[in-house]
């Protein structure tokens, strides 16, 4: 077979297979992610069924696809949306990334790994899988219920987190002694305060430069400039997930409704492409040793989550019930588990990245049962408090 | 009655009210242009019970059902609240020249400043017509205005 023949061949193989794998993830309810993540480990190094002609351009495909993830998940919000949720839920936000992500620091810290990956698991563990978490919700037809605004809040603050974190990790991984690395951060967080206040400021200005032509056009342009930015910002050691996600904040209004059906599907193909990658740059052969360290810092991760969601629902006057439901809906992580170990390779420990991945598996898969698993002890909860308030309106 | 707003950020809106009756129900508008109709438990108030996904054409015809004869109600309790507004019903006589013109040719705001906010055509109301809208004979148009525009609508499409 000739190259070109073999690329095609296998290429189609892999993305045919991932259609197999979201059709029976659909149909029992699950997410796709984990099982993407499991095909990658397969096709990998020391998987089932090794691939060697397309690695390299699924590495190309996956690093696009984290600018498209990013992008999109930017489009979603504007930036005044932020801002607003920050002043009113900081809190909350600095609660949840303290308790989630301390016990990943405290794990990586404990096994010897040294300061950068200890930076580097607080990310893993603090930060949800937007993309999970809102796919579920709206699966179970929650998205009127009175706790998903605090559920959202949140995630909405772990993005904004993420975008001043994924540049101070980068620049840490980059650097290699103490001084370098303060001013490489200085410089990241400099760019980054930058981009957001042109972002507020003129963000108008960028929607009237490319909002005009075709749909081909528009896609054409807003793509080119996303991977431009992207790559500008990886430069810069600000990241190109970062780059991505403001430029998709800064772009605003109508352009958004004619992006949102263009760049949807390109963002599925894409995004599906990094989760294979992210398991193929593992060898599933040091997985069954990191399981277990894994599957306790899971279980602690999932014990966390559900206790930052209950402080966020009584926030929002929410009742037991929703509390409880609110922070088992925050229990899945994913993609940015992935693209923080991505970020940090093999840079730190060589068992990093298998964690990371044994990690995102196990809370990927049980995420999103979580919420349907909590639902016989909300409604316990809920039948009390309707009991105790009967009682309370009956006591003269 | 209070009817609470709530930013869904990433998803778009949710407005929802409790009912005298003592049901909370709400509307989930999402940016795409989708909406939820959202029934929310009776044990638990922040749960939602059952929900509905209607499309946008769909909710414009539950809401055209829901809110259509309210309208001259909720007009004549307006005209109690704001003093120095008027509302009157003026119809468009058969034989009138306006019979068979649209609302844009007749500039009815540009001349007089009284805005025409619905249309009476038998016996169901059109809210918020637009400058297309067509007239025919019997039509009664709800104008609200200061007293004088009213009252010079009245005599522009009395007189030909």
């Amino acid at each position: 077979m000739s190259d070109a023949a073999r690329l095609l061949v296998e290429l189609g193989a892999v993305v045919l297979g991932l259609g197999v794998l979201g059709r029976f993830a659909g149909r029992v309810g699950l997410s796709p992610v984990p099982l993407y993540l499991l095909a990658g480990l397969a096709f990998g190094t020391g998987g089932l069924v090794p691939l060697d002609a397309p690695e390299e351009f699924i590495e190309a495909g996956a690093d696009v696809g984290v600018v498209l993830l990013l992008l999109v998940l930017g489009l979603e919000y504007t930036a005044g949306e932020l801002v607003t949720n920050l002043r009113r839920q900081a809190p909350v936000g600095v609660l949840d990334l303290l308790l989630n992500g301390l016990p990943g620091a405290a794990f990586a810290l404990l096994l010897g790994w040294g300061p950068t990956a200890a930076v580097a698991m607080f990310g893993v563990t603090a930060i949800s899988s937007s993309g999970i978490v809102s796919k579920v919700l709206t699966d179970l037809g929650r998205l009127g219920n009175r706790e998903t605004p605090a559920v959202l809040g949140v995630l909405v603050l772990e993005d904004l987190a993420m975008a001043g974190y994924l540049p101070v990790l980068t620049a840490l991984v980059a650097a290699s002694g103490g001084a370098s690395a303060a001013a490489s951060i200085a410089v990241a967080l400099g760019v980054l305060a930058l981009v957001l206040v042109v972002a507020l400021r003129h963000g108008h200005v960028l929607d009237r430069a490319i909002g005009t032509g075709s749909d081909e056009v528009l896609l054409l342009s807003v793509l080119g400039l996303a991977l431009l930015v992207a790559g500008g910002a990886e430069a810069v050691h600000v990241s190109a997930a970062v780059g991505a996600f403001l430029l998709g904040i800064a772009l605003s209004g109508e352009l958004v409704e004619r992006l949102r059906p263009l760049l949807g599907p390109l963002r599925d193909l894409f995004a599906a492409v990094f989760f294979v990658f992210a398991g193929l740059s593992i060898d599933p052969n040091d997985l069954p040793a990191v399981l277990l360290p894994a599957l306790g810092l899971a279980a602690v991760g999932v014990l966390t989550k559900v206790a930052t969601g209950w402080v966020a629902g009584r926030r929002a006057g929410v009742g037991p019930a929703g509390r409880l439901r609110a922070g088992a809906a925050l229990v899945p992580r994913g993609e940015f588990s992935l693209i923080i170990a991505g970020l940090v390779g093999g840079a730190v420990v060589p068992e990093f990245g298998a964690t990371v991945a044994a990690y995102v598996l196990v809370l990927a898969v049980f995420g999103p049962l979580a919420p349907r698993l909590a639902d016989p002890l909300a409604r316990r909860l809920a039948v009390r408090a309707a009991e105790r308030t009967a009682q309370q309106r009956a006591a003269p | 009655m209070e009817v609470e707003e709530t930013r869904l950020p990433g998803i778009g809106l949710r407005h929802d009210l409790v009912t005298a009756s003592g049901r909370r129900i709400g509307v989930v508008s999402q940016s795409t242009g989708a909406r939820h109709v959202v029934l929310y438990d009776e044990v638990d108030p922040d749960a939602a019970a059952a929900t509905v996904e209607l499309t946008a054409e769909e909710a414009d015809a539950v809401a055209e059902l829901l809110g259509a004869p309210r309208i001259t109600e909720r007009l004549s309790r307006l005209r109690e609240q704001v003093s120095g507004l008027a509302t009157e019903g003026v119809p468009i006589l058969p034989g009138s020249p306006y019979v068979g013109a649209t609302l844009g040719d007749t500039a009815l705001r540009t001349r007089t400043g009284a805005s025409v906010v619905a249309v009476l055509r038998a016996g169901e109301a059109i809210a918020s017509p637009r400058p297309d809208f067509r007239f025919q004979a019997g039509d009664r148009l709800i104008v609200v205005g200061t007293a004088d525009g009213v009252a010079r609508v009245r005599d522009l499409l009395r007189s030909p």
